[in-house]
């Protein structure tokens, strides 16, 4: 989560979902709050109780917009310019919270004289490299793995801050500079009016200025405003540019580190903040420790902690997690000697993730496949072509409860079985009732669970099935003297259980687990308590540093904690970093560290015991007074003030402009959609100039604006049903029994759609059919010069397997992703749709002879994840 | 002194929590896949096997097809001061439990189906007969049950009798709160004593009139012959508009007139056959 890692600091929410009963604003945009998180809705209710204002912005009127005391209609796909257009509102009137502006973000700092905007090049930055305008070689260096366009990138150097003499940022206070980034802000988003809004959002311009009002009126020292999003923000091809406007926009009006305020990043399962916490991703480690890269020149330890290693702020101390990192790795095989095996580690080529690795398995560069709790066939997009990519893999492992679209991927409409020569394999699942372990949840919150029951007929726990695979691969290579082989050796596996009846069960514990995680002396073998604790000299193992303190000793498991209270439930469960439940908390305090106000009042400085007190665990050092100076040219935190909340910061402070570790921009701009029904209104370029697209014949676009596909359509989840092990309980399928639609009574007269009939929605990539379900929740909305544009809305958690029926929307999304985060869009397309039931699906690609790989422009094949020129 | 619900549909977010959780509880069979195309309904009515039912009603803006108001509301058995079924039933099987209850106990009931029509609310309905085939009813004696079967063994224990909301009788008997009260996540449907459920409904009611907001309680202080509900509601829309009735009547109501037009009736029958005879 970039977005709201580069503006704050780290990539998770920053508060938690029972804070949002203190606001006193809340806008829901990019979410279906209450229909995908309707337990943590009960805490958007209570706010509303208290006397909330609760703000829905979505295509769709929704439960949440039913709940909400404002719903204002958007176009999918235009939040930077609704956002945008807040943000210059707030500047032009001056609303923004000026003392908060000055003191905790980097509205004052000047940027290089060398910075040309969006207003300067129509659309793009400066640094801009157009690679592909470049014929061959340098074209095909910049590529990844399957190939594909987004080639091009931005050099970031005249992004970069001025400093001063000693190295301190240059800064006008006063924030009147031309350079400041609060006069460049200014600029930018200049051309975001209420106008655009209408033109390009079609939302109606009253209803703008009744946000803007809202959201304004509720930020200040007395009162806050909560924002909240999920993957309706996520899920395109700028997306993390979503996240950022919402971030400027919090920081501009205050409200972020304050009871009641924040950005609120809701994550769609129960674990997947847990996912990426301890690193499912495959260009990172637990706790966000970046894989070693070639592309980064990577190759040594002394390399890697030169680029990784921040000068100040929090990120100085990235040596000592890392290399008790390593140190858990490895054990004692790690020593200073050989770089506590830093050369054990696997090297980035380049992008590794879901589509670039989908399209080389098409291409046959991908030989096994594990797909583990997940349902690509029916959740992942062109969905045909992952299952034709999964035609051509020699062995395939599914790990699941319930047999579903991708473990029978040759069972689909068209396939024929006998052609495919997959071995495929299919693991029984424990379901989480039938295993214990932590899960991690939106609140960035361990919390422990047991087993209830134990697992049916052959089923395992992942847990089992990873800890057996480790101990038979080590066993396999035991007597290996091969030093590629000792990276597998050397790996620390001692996980046995010890209730004899599980150990005889080849159940590891996961106690002994999340122990490593947490860390331990290496001498002693004692408990870290946090992550203070850990060192870079190898004395200290810690297997996921932001996770440290959950197991402070050897009894102790405080996700197991159940003590509640009405608020921050301290000793309930255990939330990273060090049990912190709201982030940058200190910037609920004023620069003197007196609370903002009484109403407000959350984390602040006790001037008689010299330290940070409250409800919560502050986030900043705890004796730091606030009236510290920074230390010029001091490393880590001395270079900070006392004032500085955002520790993880180079600056301490609140990123309004980003200057690095985005790709696509230091500030948001608008591109319409890969595929849109408009030009883009603000900038001659189109499209984001950085995403991802592999324009190949399977796997077609729409093109940027075609008239045959007139209608905008957006993906979504709803209550009932949620994946494949849904739609396997009868009582959650009969209440969304069939795939359907939903469109407005308008484009249903025109198409001669009646409520229940079956319609066809096409588009490059293919048909589907579903049910239309008619209603005036959809509505036409008007843009630019009276275009009338209709939106359709698409559920996404049909498929062929469990009680319910119908046809899964991957079928007609294609692949493309955005540039930082290497995801997908799946939330905003066009399409057309007619009446009637689609011709039944015949052969497919698989009867052909297996093509050759495609070639690059040169004629070498493409290997999978080589970067041609390295 | 009974136990009810108050549901309160300004806090529904129409997630149907309440239906799946009643129906995981007391073990009732889904009843079918259709497709109905009413809105995000497709359970569309309370059944002897849908005890919680979430009724969606869509508003349109006059004049326009735009939707402005999405009403949510969980329907259940209104366990009302006169129940119609109760009286109706032959059997006695219809009786008021010790939480002040309606309840129908399963081994009396013998699916006459007198109740059914006795409702004022249509809320109590008969439950299809299950029988199992050879095969199924073999592997209903094995110790492992499945969720399946487990569903449909509740079938096998009511089928052919009458079904409604027990106000999860066995729960109360263990101290806990009803399934769909449990699984609420917004308190919309709250569990407890009546009169503590009524004072706070009141209260509810005017912080809303406070904020503008046309509350009214459905089931309270009610002056119909059903009388007061021990599951009441707070709507914010006539009660049709959620497909409640406005006045509910008890069917016994209709007795005296009844009775008054047959003996009517009777008495013109014997006063032509008297005539009749005299006239012989």
């Amino acid at each position: 989560m970039p977005g709201l890692g580069t503006s704050f600091g780290r990539g998770g929410a920053t508060t938690f979902l029972q804070d949002l009963q203190n606001a006193d604003c809340i806008l829901i945009e990019g979410s279906n709050f209450a229909e995908a998180h309707p337990v943590g809705f009960r805490f958007v209710t209570k706010a509303k109780e208290r006397g909330a204002k609760i703000i829905h912005v979505d295509p769709r009127f929704t439960r949440t917009s039913a709940l909400a005391d404002l719903y204002v209609p958007l176009r999918s796909g235009t939040d930077i310019v609704f956002l945008g257009a807040i943000i210059n509102w707030v500047l032009q009137n001056e609303r923004d919270f000026r003392e908060y502006v000055v003191a905790y973000t980097n509205a004052s700092s000047l940027v290089s004289a060398d910075f040309r905007d969006t207003e300067d090049l129509d659309g793009l930055f400066s640094g801009w490299n157009d690679f592909a305008r470049d014929s061959g070689a340098s074209a095909m260096a910049q590529q990844g793995a399957g190939g594909g366009r987004g080639e091009s990138t931005y050099d970031t150097s005249t992004w970069q801050f001025e400093r001063n003499p000693d190295g301190t940022l240059r800064r006008d206070e006063t924030l009147t500079d031309p350079r400041c980034v609060y006069q460049i802000l200014k600029r930018h988003f200049s051309r975001y009016t209420p106008r655009m809004v209408e033109d390009v959002c079609g939302t109606p311009r009253e209803l703008f200025f009744e946000v803007c009002e809202s959201l304004a009126a509720n930020s200040c020292r007395e009162r806050t405003t909560a924002f909240a999003y999920a993957v309706g923000w996520t899920q395109h091809t700028v997306g993390v540019q979503y996240i950022r406007t919402a971030a400027i926009l919090q920081l501009l009006l205050g409200n972020v580190g304050r009871p009641g305020g924040g950005i609120m990043a809701l994550r769609g399962h129960a674990d997947i903040q847990g996912a990426t916490d301890i690193a499912t991703l495959y260009d990172l480690f637990p706790g966000y420790l970046p894989v070693p890269s070639i592309q980064r020149d990577e190759q040594t330890l002394a390399a890697y902690l030169k680029t990784n290693t921040k000068p100040t702020g929090w990120w100085n101390n990235f040596p000592k997690y890392f290399i008790s990192m390593l140190k858990a790795f490895f054990g004692d095989a790690a020593t200073a000697g050989n770089d506590y095996c830093f050369d054990y580690l696997p090297q980035l080529t380049g992008d590794h993730s879901t589509i670039p690795t989908t399209f080389a398995m098409k291409d046959g560069e991908v030989k096994g496949y594990f797909v583990i709790g997940q349902n690509p066939v029916t959740s992942g997009q062109n969905t045909e072509l992952i299952a034709a990519a999964m035609d051509r893999l020699e062995w395939f492992v599914n790990v699941d409860a319930y047999e579903n679209e991708t473990s029978s991927f040759w069972k689909r409409e068209g396939a024929q079985p006998g052609q495919i020569g997959t071995e495929c394999f299919f693991i029984p699942a424990a379901t989480i009732l039938e295993k214990e372990g932590t899960v991690t949840n939106t609140n960035r919150m361990l919390q422990f669970h047991e087993k209830a029951v134990e697992p049916a007929g052959e089923a395992v726990s992942d847990a089992w099935l990873f800890y057996q695979l480790g101990k038979k691969l080590k066993a396999l290579y035991a007597n290996s003297t091969d030093p590629k082989d000792r990276p597998l050796l050397d790996l620390t596996w001692d996980y046995e259980n010890d209730d004899e009846r599980e150990r005889l069960r080849g159940e590891p514990s996961v106690f002994k687990i999340m122990q490593e995680i947490n860390g331990f002396q290496v001498a002693t073998g004692a408990q870290l308590t946090g992550f203070a604790e850990c060192k870079d000299d190898g004395s200290t193992a810690c297997g996921g540093w932001i996770y440290s303190g959950v197991c402070p000793d050897k009894q102790t498991h405080r996700a197991r904690n159940r003590r509640g209270d009405e608020y921050t439930s301290l000793d309930w469960g255990f939330a990273w970093p060090a049990n912190r439940r709201m982030l940058y908390n200190r910037a609920s305090a004023d620069p003197a560290g007196r609370p903002w106000s009484e109403r407000k009042k959350y984390v602040w400085w006790d001037e008689s015991a010299q330290k940070w007190t409250g409800v919560d665990v502050p986030d900043f050092p705890a004796n730091k007074a606030p009236s510290t100076p920074a230390k010029p040219g001091a490393a880590g935190m001395d270079a900070h003030s006392g004032a500085d909340p955002f520790i993880m910061q180079l600056d301490g402070r609140g990123q309004i402009f980003v200057a690095s570790g985005l790709k696509d921009g230091p500030l948001p701009a608008h591109y319409e959609p890969l595929a849109s029904v408009i030009q883009n209104q603000l900038y001659k370029q189109q499209n984001n100039p950085t995403l991802r697209e592999w324009d190949r014949s399977d796997n077609p676009y729409n093109g940027q604006v075609n008239p045959r596909y007139p209608y905008v359509l957006t993906t979504y989840r709803i209550t009932e049903l949620s994946g494949v092990y849904t739609r396997y309980i009868p009582w959650l399928a009969e209440l969304q029994p069939e795939a359907f639609c939903e469109i407005d009574p308008e484009l249903a007269v025109e198409k001669g759609l009646k409520n229940g009939d079956y319609a066809t929605i096409s588009t490059a990539v293919g048909e589907i059919e579903v049910r239309a379900l008619v209603s005036g929740r959809m509505r036409p909305l008007r843009i630019a010069k009276g275009q009338r544009v209709h939106q359709i809305g698409l559920p996404y958690i049909f498929g062929n397997f469990g009680y319910t029926s119908g046809d899964t929307s991957g079928d007609v999304i294609p692949l493309a992703m955005d540039p930082n985060v290497s995801i997908h869009e799946a939330k905003t397309l066009t399409c057309d749709i007619r009446a009637g039931r689609r011709a039944p699906r015949g052969r497919v690609a698989q009867d052909d002879a297996v093509p050759e790989p495609e070639r690059s422009r040169d004629g070498q094949p493409l290997i999978h994840g080589r970067e041609a020129g390295v | 002194m009974a136990n009810g619900f108050f549901t309160d549909t300004t806090l529904c977010i129409g997630c149907k929590a309440c239906e799946v959780a009643c129906k995981q509880w007391n073990e009732l069979p889904s009843d079918g896949l259709a497709f109905t195309g009413m809105s995000y309904d497709n359970t569309l009515r309370l059944s002897g096997t849908t005890w919680r039912h979430v009724a969606f009603v869509e508003d349109r803006e006059v004049g326009t097809t735009i939707v402005n108001r999405w009403s949510m509301m969980s329907d259940v058995c209104k366990h009302c001061t006169h129940a119609g079924c109760m009286e109706a039933c032959p059997t006695g099987a219809i009786i008021r439990n010790e939480f002040g209850d309606v309840y129908i106990q399963p081994d009396v009931c013998n699916g006459c189906g007198y109740c059914v029509p006795s409702c004022p609310f249509g809320v109590v309905d008969l439950i299809e007969p299950f029988k199992p085939s050879a095969a199924k009813a073999a592997e209903y004696n094995t110790a492992t049950l499945d969720r399946e079967r487990l569903s449909e063994g509740a079938l096998q224990s009511h089928g052919g009798i009458a079904g409604k909301c027990t106000l999860c009788y066995d729960r109360q008997r263990l101290g806990f709160t009803p399934a769909c009260a449990k699984a609420c996540p917004t308190e919309s449907i709250q569990f407890g004593n009546v009169d503590d459920l009524k004072a706070r409904a009141r209260k509810r009611v005017e912080r809303l009139r406070e904020r503008g907001v046309d509350a009214q309680l459905y089931g309270v202080d009610e002056t119909t012959s059903v009388g007061d509900l021990n599951a009441f509601f707070l709507l914010t829309q006539p009660p049709e508009h959620y497909n409640l009735p406005a006045r509910p009547v008890l069917p016994s109501t209709h007795q005296p007139a009844g009775y008054a037009a047959a003996a009517l009736a009777a008495a013109a029958l014997a006063v032509a056959g008297l005539a009749i005879f005299r006239g012989r």
